[in-house]
C-alpha cells in the first residue's frame, strides 16, 4: 500500500531524470550541464578524495554545528518556557531574526575566523539554532492547559509539570526540529566551505567549478543530498521507535 | 466535609462577582450533584475548591480546616479523561502518587494494579490509553482520581462525552464504586436524570450570579437500580428540577 503511494512520485522523478539525460546529451556541453550518468561516473572517479577527505570535513563541521545548536536551542526554549520575562524579551527577537539572510553574513565569519572550521560551524549554528529553539518552545507550549490544571490539583509544581508533561509533549516537536535542522546544517557548512576552506564538499564543489568540471561540481552536491536524506531517515526511524503516540493527544 | 462560607469570586474579564456570598455544606460520605444550565458557574465552584482559582473573599473549609495553601485534600476528575498518551494506563495511574512522593516505585505499581482491578480494568495496565474504549478511559481516569488518596472527590461531568448506553452503565458502575469506597462525591452535571439517579442530594444553581444553591433530598434509598427512576416521587422531583432550570434559562 505504502509502496503504491510513492509510485507516482518515483515515476515522475524518473521521467525528469530521463528528460535531463536527453537534454544534456542534446546540448553536449558537460562543463555547463552534465548528464545524470556523467555525474555518477564522475562521483565514482572522485570517490577517493570525496569520501576520505572532503566528506569527513563537512560532516565534522555539520556535526559540531548541529550539536551546539541543539544544546543552545534547547536551553533557550527551556528558559523562555520557565520565565515569562525571558519569553517577552527573546521570542520577538528570535522571530524577527529569521528575516536576516544569515548566509549573506557568512563572509564576515570567514573574516573573523579565517579558514578554520569555526567560521563554518558558526554559519551552521546561526542557520539551525533559531528553528530548533522556536519549534521546541512551541512544543512546550503545546501541553494542554487542562492537563496542567489536573497536575496542579495533584499538587504538582513547575518542575513536575515540566518533567512529566511539557517535556514528553514537546518530544515530537523536538524530532521535527532535528529533521528540519539536518539539511539546514549541511547547507550552512557547505556555504561556509564555499567561501573559505581547505577541505569539505562545499570547497571541493567550488574547486571543480573553477576547473569548469560540471560533473565535478554536481558530484559533491549529490553526495551531500544523499547524506542529508540518510540522516533524516535515521532520525525518522528513531522517532518512530520513541514516539508511539503521535496524533493521539 | 466541604463547606463554603460567604465565598465571593470574580473573573478578571468580568465586572461582576459570578459567585457572590455563596455558602453551602456537604457532609462526609454524601453523594451530591450540582446542576444548572451551562455557563452558570458550576465549574467555578469546583475550581475554587481545588484552588485552580482563588476566591476574592470568604472561606472554603475541607474537614473543618481552611484549604488555603493545602494540597491533596481533594481528587479532581476532569470532563475529559486527560490520560497522557505517552504513558501506559498503569503509569497514568501512578501520576498523582509520583507527584505526592514518599512511596517507592514498587508500591506505586502495586497500588495502581490494585486500583485497576477495583475499577474493573485488571490486565489493562500495560495498554496505551488509545487502546481503551471511552468508558474504560473514564474508569482509568476515575482510578487515577482515587489514587490521589483524597476522601473528597470532585467529578466534573465525567460521563458527558460518552454515548448513551456507556453513560448509563458508567452511572451504575460509579454508584457501586461509591457504595464500596464511602468517599464524599461532589458531581457536576447538566443532566437532571443523571443527578437524581446518582445523588443523595441535588444542589441547583438557581440564579446568576450564584448567591445560593437550592438543596433537594432525593427520595430513594441505596442501593438503587434504574427502576427507581420511575417511582412517582422521583418523577415528581425530576419535573420540579426541570421546571426550575427551564424558568432560569428563560429568565
Amino acid at each position: 500500500m505504502k509502496k503504491n503511494a510513492n509510485l507516482p512520485a518515483l515515476l515522475f522523478l524518473f521521467a525528469l531524470l530521463i528528460l535531463w539525460q536527453a537534454g544534456a546529451m542534446g546540448m553536449n556541453a558537460a562543463y555547463i550541464l552534465p548528464s545524470p550518468t556523467q555525474i555518477l561516473v564522475r562521483m565514482w572517479e572522485l570517490r577517493g578524495p570525496l569520501l576520505t577527505a572532503h566528506l569527513p570535513a563537512t560532516l565534522l563541521c555539520t556535526g559540531i554545528g548541529l550539536a551546539i545548536s541543539i544544546v543552545l536551542g534547547l536551553l533557550l526554549a527551556v528558559w523562555m518556557d520557565a520565565s515569562p520575562v525571558a519569553e517577552k524579551m527573546l521570542y520577538p527577537l528570535i522571530v524577527a531574526s529569521q528575516t536576516i539572510p544569515t548566509t549573506a553574513l557568512a563572509p564576515l565569519f570567514v573574516l573573523w575566523f579565517g579558514y578554520t572550521i569555526w567560521s563554518k560551524v558558526l554559519v551552521t549554528v546561526l542557520i539551525t539554532f533559531f528553528p530548533i529553539a522556536i519549534t521546541v518552545f512551541d512544543g512546550f507550549r503545546s501541553a494542554s492547559t487542562d492537563m496542567i490544571d489536573m497536575l496542579k490539583t495533584f499538587g504538582a509544581g513547575k518542575r513536575d509539570i515540566f518533567l512529566k508533561l511539557k517535556l514528553p509533549a514537546a518530544l515530537p516537536y523536538f524530532f521535527s526540529a532535528i529533521k528540519m535542522a539536518i539539511p539546514l546544517s549541511i547547507i550552512g557548512a557547505a556555504i561556509g566551505e564555499w567561501l573559505g576552506a581547505q577541505a569539505g564538499l562545499g570547497y571541493f564543489s567550488r574547486r571543480m567549478m573553477t576547473q569548469l568540471d560540471g560533473a565535478g561540481v554536481f558530484a559533491p552536491i549529490v553526495l551531500l543530498s544523499v547524506v542529508a536524506m540518510l540522516a533524516v531517515a535515521i532520525v525518522s526511524w528513531v522517532e518512530k521507535k520513541v514516539i508511539t503516540w503521535r496524533g493521539s493527544l | 466535609m466541604l463547606e463554603f462560607q460567604n465565598v465571593v469570586f470574580q473573573y478578571d474579564s468580568e465586572d461582576f462577582n459570578i459567585i457572590d456570598g455563596l455558602s453551602f455544606h456537604i457532609e462526609k460520605g454524601e453523594f451530591v450533584s450540582v446542576i444548572g444550565p451551562s455557563g452558570c458557574g458550576k465549574s467555578t465552584i469546583f475550581r475554587l475548591t481545588n484552588q485552580l482559582l482563588s476566591k476574592k473573599s470568604g472561606e472554603i473549609l475541607v474537614d473543618g480546616e481552611k484549604i488555603d495553601g493545602r494540597r491533596g485534600y481533594c481528587g479532581y476528575m476532569p470532563q475529559r479523561d486527560l490520560l497522557f498518551p505517552w504513558r501506559n494506563v498503569r503509569d497514568n495511574l501512578c501520576l498523582p502518587m509520583e507527584i505526592r512522593g514518599g512511596i517507592g516505585r514498587a508500591e506505586m505499581i502495586q497500588r495502581a494494579d490494585e486500583t485497576l482491578a477495583h475499577v474493573g480494568l485488571s490486565g489493562w495496565g500495560d495498554k496505551r490509553p488509545d487502546e481503551l474504549s471511552g468508558g474504560m478511559r473514564q474508569r482509568a481516569a476515575f482510578a487515577r482520581t482515587l489514587l490521589t488518596g483524597s476522601e473528597l472527590l470532585l467529578l466534573d461531568e465525567p460521563f458527558s462525552a460518552l454515548d448513551f448506553l456507556t453513560r448509563i452503565n458508567m452511572q451504575e458502575w460509579l454508584l457501586d464504586q461509591w457504595e464500596s469506597d464511602h468517599k464524599t462525591v461532589l458531581f457536576i452535571t447538566h443532566d437532571v436524570e443523571e443527578a437524581i439517579f446518582l445523588s443523595s442530594r441535588v444542589l441547583v444553581v438557581e440564579e446568576m450570579p450564584i448567591r445560593r444553591l437550592v438543596s433537594f433530598e432525593v427520595p430513594a434509598p441505596y442501593p438503587r437500580t434504574r427502576a427507581c427512576l420511575t417511582d412517582p416521587e422521583m418523577l415528581a422531583l425530576r419535573e420540579q428540577l426541570i421546571d426550575l432550570l427551564r424558568r432560569e434559562v428563560s429568565a
